[in-house]
Formats: C-alpha cells, sequence, structure tokens
C-alpha cells in the first residue's frame, strides 16, 4: 500500500472529507473541509469521487513524503508548493515519484490549502466519515492535527483516469470572496431596520480568533432590539449570531450544534467555501439575497464543478 | 402554534411553541436529501440538500412525518444513574447555589439527587444533554464571566437547567460536583452517554 509519511505538519494539518452530517441529534456537528469545492475538485481531478479525504492545511503547509509515489493534486489557497523545486500548482494533477517530497509554503491569500492523492487518504471512516472533528476527538488520524513522523495510507486507486486541470476563468469563478452574500437568519426581525442597514453597510475584520469552529469578526456593533433571553434552538452553517456585545460570530464546521444568540444573516450554500478561504486581518463585506438568488447560485456553481471535473 | 421559517438556503426551523413533540429525528435522516436534524427545546431545524429539496417539500415531510409519529405508544424511557462527587474542588460553585437558593450545601445535594431529570436534548457540544426538571428552587443564573475552561464532567447549574459537561471547554454555568462517568467517548459504540428522552438520577458519592 502507498502512504504519506509527515516530515513536517506545518500549522495545524488535519484529514477532512466532505464531513459526517446526521448526527446533530447527539451534539456534533458535521465537520468537513472548510473549503468543500477545493477538496471536490481536487479530489475529481484525480479521478476519485468527490468524497474522498485528503488533508486541509491551514495558513502554513509542510512537509509530506510519497516513499512509493503518488499522483497528487492541491486545492483551495496557492501556498507555493514544490516537488524537488518545481512548483505545483493549484488543480493540476501531479505524479510525484517514488520517495520525492512535497514542500507546501504559507498563505499567501487564502487560509487553507488541500492535498488530494489520487486513491484518497484511507484512514478508518468514523460513523460514515475520515472527517476529522477535534473538539469530540472524532475522526481523521486518531481525531487530532497530524504530527511529524504520522504515516497516512492511501487507498486503491480508482478506474476512472485523471484529468487535466480547471481552466483558468472557472478556477477564478470558483474561487473566494471577500463579499458574502447572505439570506434573512431566524432572528433578522429582532434588529432595527437601521441596525440591518449598518450590518449590510459595515466592512467587517476577521479576528484572530477565527477556526473551524467559528470566526468572531470586529466591525460596528450591532444591537439587538429585543432584550431577554433567547431560548436555545439548533443553528445553521455559516449563521451569523450576535452576541450581547454586539459583534457578529460566523458558526462553521465545527460548530456547536445549538445557541441561544439571535442570528441576523446566514451565508449562502454557494458562499460557505469563501468562509473557509478567510484569515485573521481580512476584511469583508455582506450582500443580503432572497431564498432564491441563493439558491440559483448553488445551482450556477454546482454545475461549473460538473462542467470543470470532466474537463480533459 | 407551529410555525416555519427558513434559517438558510439550505435549513428550515421549525417552532412548537411549546415543548418539542416526538421528533421523529431517525425517520427524518433516512429521507433522501434531509442532511441533519437538531432538536431543541421548542424547536427543530432541519438541514437539507438544497439541490435535492426546497423549504416547502422539507415542510411537508416534516408535517406527514409528525403526523404518523404521534401515533405511535411512547417506549418506556431508559433510566441513567450519574454518580457525582459534590462540592470541593469538584463542585467549586455548590456554597454559592446553596447561598442562591437559601438552602445549606448539603440541602442543594440532596434535592439535587433526589429529582429524576429528563433529557430534552443534546446541543452545544457533542454528549451535552440539556435535562428538564430542576426543582425551581436550584435555579441560579449563569456565572457573569464564563470560566475559560470547566474540567470534563462537571455538573452544573445554569438558569433552569442542570447538566454535565461532557469535554472540558469553556463554560458560564455554576459547578457543583463532577462524575467520572464518560458522557461521550468516541471509541465507543455509543458514543453519547445520554439520548433524548432518557431519565438521568444522580447519586451523591
Amino acid at each position: 500500500m502507498k502512504t504519506i509519511r509527515v516530515e513536517s505538519p506545518g500549522l495545524f494539518t488535519t484529514v477532512q472529507d466532505l464531513g459526517r452530517p446526521g448526527f446533530g441529534p447527539i451534539g456534533v456537528s458535521a465537520s468537513g473541509a472548510c473549503d468543500p469545492i477545493a477538496l471536490r475538485v481536487g479530489n475529481l481531478l484525480l479521478g476519485n469521487t468527490e468524497n474522498a479525504a485528503g488533508l486541509e492545511m491551514t495558513l502554513q503547509g509542510g512537509r509530506y513524503l510519497f516513499p512509493e509515489g503518488a499522483m497528487i493534486s492541491l486545492g483551495g489557497s496557492d501556498f507555493g508548493a514544490t516537488v524537488d523545486g518545481s512548483p505545483v500548482p493549484v488543480w493540476v494533477p501531479r505524479e510525484v515519484m517514488p520517495g520525492q517530497v512535497l514542500t507546501v509554503g504559507r498563505s499567501q491569500s487564502g487560509a487553507r490549502a488541500y492535498l488530494c492523492v489520487r486513491g484518497g487518504v484511507a484512514v478508518p471512516l468514523v460513523l460514515g466519515s475520515a472527517s476529522t472533528h477535534i473538539l469530540s476527538g472524532l475522526g481523521g488520524l486518531e481525531g487530532r492535527p497530524l504530527r511529524k513522523g504520522d504515516v497516512l495510507p492511501i487507498g486503491p486507486e480508482p478506474e476512472r483516469p485523471p484529468r487535466r486541470g480547471v481552466r483558468e476563468s472557472a478556477a477564478a469563478e470558483l474561487g473566494p470572496r471577500k463579499m458574502l452574500r447572505v439570506t434573512d437568519g431566524p432572528q433578522t426581525d429582532w434588529f432595527a431596520d437601521s441596525t440591518i442597514s449598518d450590518f449590510y453597510a459595515s466592512t467587517y475584520t476577521v479576528t484572530p480568533e477565527a477556526n473551524r469552529m467559528g470566526l468572531r469578526l470586529e466591525g460596528k456593533a450591532l444591537a439587538s432590539g429585543v432584550s431577554g433571553d433567547m431560548m436555545t434552538e439548533g443553528v445553521s452553517l455559516g449563521c451569523i449570531q450576535v452576541p450581547s456585545g454586539g459583534q457578529p460570530v460566523i458558526l462553521f464546521v465545527e460548530q456547536q450544534t445549538t445557541g441561544g444568540y439571535p442570528k441576523i444573516a446566514n451565508v449562502i450554500a454557494a458562499d460557505l467555501p469563501s468562509v473557509g478561504q478567510l484569515k485573521p486581518g481580512d476584511q469583508i463585506r455582506f450582500v443580503r439575497l432572497d431564498l432564491r438568488e441563493a439558491r440559483e447560485l448553488l445551482y450556477m456553481q454546482e454545475r461549473l464543478i460538473r462542467t470543470e471535473s470532466s474537463y480533459l | 402554534m407551529m410555525s416555519f421559517r427558513a434559517a438558510s438556503d439550505q435549513s428550515l426551523l421549525i417552532r412548537f411553541g411549546a415543548p418539542a413533540p416526538k421528533v421523529p429525528a431517525v425517520r427524518l435522516l433516512s429521507v433522501p436529501g434531509i442532511r441533519n436534524v437538531h432538536p431543541a427545546y421548542e424547536s427543530l431545524l432541519v438541514v437539507f440538500d438544497s439541490l435535492a429539496l426546497d423549504h416547502e417539500a422539507v415542510e411537508r415531510i416534516v408535517r406527514d412525518l409528525m403526523a404518523e409519529e404521534s401515533a405511535l405508544p411512547d417506549a418506556a424511557p431508559r433510566v441513567v444513574e450519574i454518580p457525582v462527587s459534590y462540592g470541593g474542588e469538584n463542585g467549586p460553585d455548590l456554597e454559592d447555589v446553596a447561598a442562591i437558593s437559601g438552602l445549606s450545601a448539603a440541602e442543594v445535594i440532596e434535592l439535587h439527587s433526589a429529582t429524576i431529570y429528563t433529557v430534552s436534548f443534546l446541543g452545544f457540544v457533542p454528549g451535552f444533554a440539556y435535562l428538564s426538571g430542576l426543582p425551581d428552587r436550584l435555579a441560579a443564573p449563569r456565572l457573569k464571566s464564563p470560566r475559560t475552561r470547566v474540567p470534563a464532567g462537571s455538573v452544573a447549574i445554569g438558569g433552569k437547567q442542570t447538566a454535565v459537561y461532557p469535554m472540558t471547554t469553556p463554560g458560564g454555568w455554576r459547578l457543583i460536583g463532577r462524575t467520572t462517568l464518560q458522557l461521550f467517548d468516541p471509541a465507543r459504540e455509543k458514543m453519547s452517554l445520554l439520548e433524548i428522552g432518557d431519565q438521568v438520577r444522580f447519586r451523591p458519592l
């Protein structure tokens, strides 16, 4: 069996697939890749199923040895990766020879880069998924971030041949946005019209408290017009909740599953992968859409992913 | 009255306006296109694949399943006993809770452990069960500034609720004791010790 040897894991690297939804009733959030488009396309280009597990690297890449060689592709943010000094561009499959080392640099723009391998990273599935969920210690490699010396098995090669790459125009269109499109949240009507206008007119900065569980933002404080406690309820991925201090928080893939703060808006499904590329210091804005517009954008994005992953 | 509202472009929030009726979580999760469900006190959040379903379709599915489910007889609840070491360093807020309630620490322990609680739902973090049935006398406001580190197994009171912290996390509830039982264990077949509808009794050590 082919393997990946972790010579250096970067800052925070975990095994991720598209997540483990369905365990809300025991309080476990779905987890999965922060930028699922990066992982899906990376996999489809290699002939893998889109849900195959890969490595999610955060802000800094690391060094990975392939003792038996492998075909790989990188996805997401371009961290400046090389094999023996030769650059490995994002979303272009690349054959790595036995004994070669992939060196992945650091973030230039987006927060996360993905390493996909033909055959997928073959860790045991937990509740149907390879995805690491840090808080509960579920999935991935022993439920934890990777360490130096870890050895990850690579699964059997799929039958589908690898593809050539993604057109530049499509890659740009599928890339991350800083203008996040949102729909109303379940408590949008708790906020005064002037507060809602402030929310859409203001720029927010991502604070250093940004991780897989959520991203704290800093900017114009938002006063909730309703006083008193809200009853705890289920919270959806990408909801923007406003705690008593008024600074919004976007809940993300390893989020708490229930919460008691009002939610002013929710990032649309098509823009959730963009949230996964935000890093501290980034400036973002919000644009309000209705549900029909949100669905159309998701359809268009999905069609583009399908088309590109069959492009030769 | 039951109401339906989009929480996002891929989720629907159902509010019951009363304690949530039996929620057919398992059956909902077996419907193609439904990805997750999050039950809470008086609500249910249903997450779906918005390329396969829309909010109206999910509303119809939930209405139909709930009508069928309410016709089924209740199963007898399971009772789970949780041994607790109350007070001292295991329960640093026990004396405060006693002061708030006007009872002695011993009386707080007696009242807390004499009650049978019901798991309303699980949320916040894996295995965290919101227990209903706390005697009114024991209700205590959350801490003004939450602890950054609440040890795993801490038994706590927050407002009118009581719960056990399954893992070491930040938390603002008042800690009255601790159990060595593992509320959540990914290596166990039944990862979460508690499930919706279970009855819980605390046994003082």
